[in-house]
């Protein structure tokens, strides 16, 4: 029988070392133009990756999931809102899936 | 200044903490199938904040893994936050101090980096704390109320709160597109690439986490050689 206590502390030492040598390793300025242009471009490229397909079939139909893509995309583009575009995607999920589930 | 910089940061981090409620909720429903109990479960949340890698504990966990394994796993899983912290560690300030990177270490996750690097100044360390400070609670009650009171909500909530935090990755990404037409470049290329990567036979195996690592380190990369940023674009953006 293992123990859960220990598995836990395990996953939380790894993860913070993960997050915490980094950030306190690199504490000055980056001069190099390529690792500048490289760190500048990581978030975009994450959270687009991380986005779709994902988005798509987080659902419980995949209709609602494109919906959800679509209007999170146009309300993002003209509004930019954080918590419009969030709460519009739900709502949107919400309303196609009560029309065709 | 400080103060008011941390009550922006909650602010920020309410529409977060409430997307993380929905998620951790379904969270705590794969831990409690994992055999842990609702205190484990919510004790791991507090100090793991991460919802793929504590997906990928749990999965672990139920399999009774090796703890070796079991770290591999995970520090695979959450490898990508190597990369949110070294461009969090240059959005700081030259004045931020060694305990105020410490506590941020403690809560580097997707969402919370977005709102931060979306910043369009430095980083104030004060407005990441708030963010934690309301983003951290939602994250845990969510996981325990998914171990504790299981399936409570209906199944139509629990689908349409399941897009929340990628609406907010798309309140990131799509107004900076608008701004600079290279961006909008990257991230279609971007998700054109996690399509691919997703569908195609031969890759589709990897898993998730590791998929966004090998794009961003691609993708980022080919960016940087092409379309090299000068510090005012930077500051722009």
């Amino acid at each position: 029988m293992r123990n859960m206590y220990l598995y836990i502390a395990v996953v939380a030492l790894v993860t913070y070392a993960i997050r915490v040598l980094p950030l306190t390793l690199i504490q000055k300025e980056i001069k190099n133009q390529f690792i500048r242009s490289f760190l500048y471009y990581v978030p975009y490229v994450t959270l687009a990756a991380m986005t779709f397909p994902a988005i798509v079939t987080a659902t419980d139909s995949i209709w609602s999931g494109v919906a959800a893509l679509v209007v999170g995309v146009l309300v993002a583009w003209f509004s930019g809102n954080l918590f419009l575009v969030a709460i519009s995607a739900c709502s949107v999920v919400f309303l196609v899936e009560l029309l065709i589930l | 200044m400080n103060r008011k910089q941390f009550f922006r940061g909650v602010r920020t981090g309410i529409p977060i903490s409430l997307g993380y409620l929905a998620v951790s909720f379904t969270l705590g429903i794969t831990a409690k199938n994992a055999g842990l109990s609702a205190f484990q479960a919510t004790l791991t949340s507090l100090l793991v904040n991460a919802s793929a890698g504590q997906y990928a504990a749990f999965t672990c966990m139920a399999a009774l893994s090796g703890y070796l394994e079991t770290a591999i796993i995970v520090g695979v899983t959450n490898a990508r936050y190597i990369l949110m912290s070294c461009a969090l560690s240059q959005k700081l300030p030259a004045s931020a101090k060694l305990w105020h990177r410490m506590v941020i270490g403690f809560n580097v996750n997707d969402e919370i980096f977005g709102m931060a690097i979306a910043e369009e100044d430095k980083l104030n360390p004060y407005y990441y704390f708030g963010m934690m400070a309301i983003a951290m609670p939602g994250w845990a009650l969510g996981t325990f109320l998914g171990t504790s009171v299981g399936n409570i909500l209906p199944g139509s909530v629990v689908s349409a709160l399941s897009v929340g935090l990628y609406g907010m990755f798309l309140a990131v990404i799509i107004p900076a597109s608008r701004k600079s037409k290279i961006i909008l470049g990257v991230v279609i290329l971007s998700m054109a690439a996690s399509y691919v990567l997703t569908v195609l036979p031969l890759t589709a195996a990897i898993a998730s986490g590791t998929r966004t690592i090998l794009i961003t380190v691609v993708l980022s990369a080919l960016a940087a050689v092409l379309f090299p940023v000068k510090e005012a674009e930077e500051a722009d953006a």
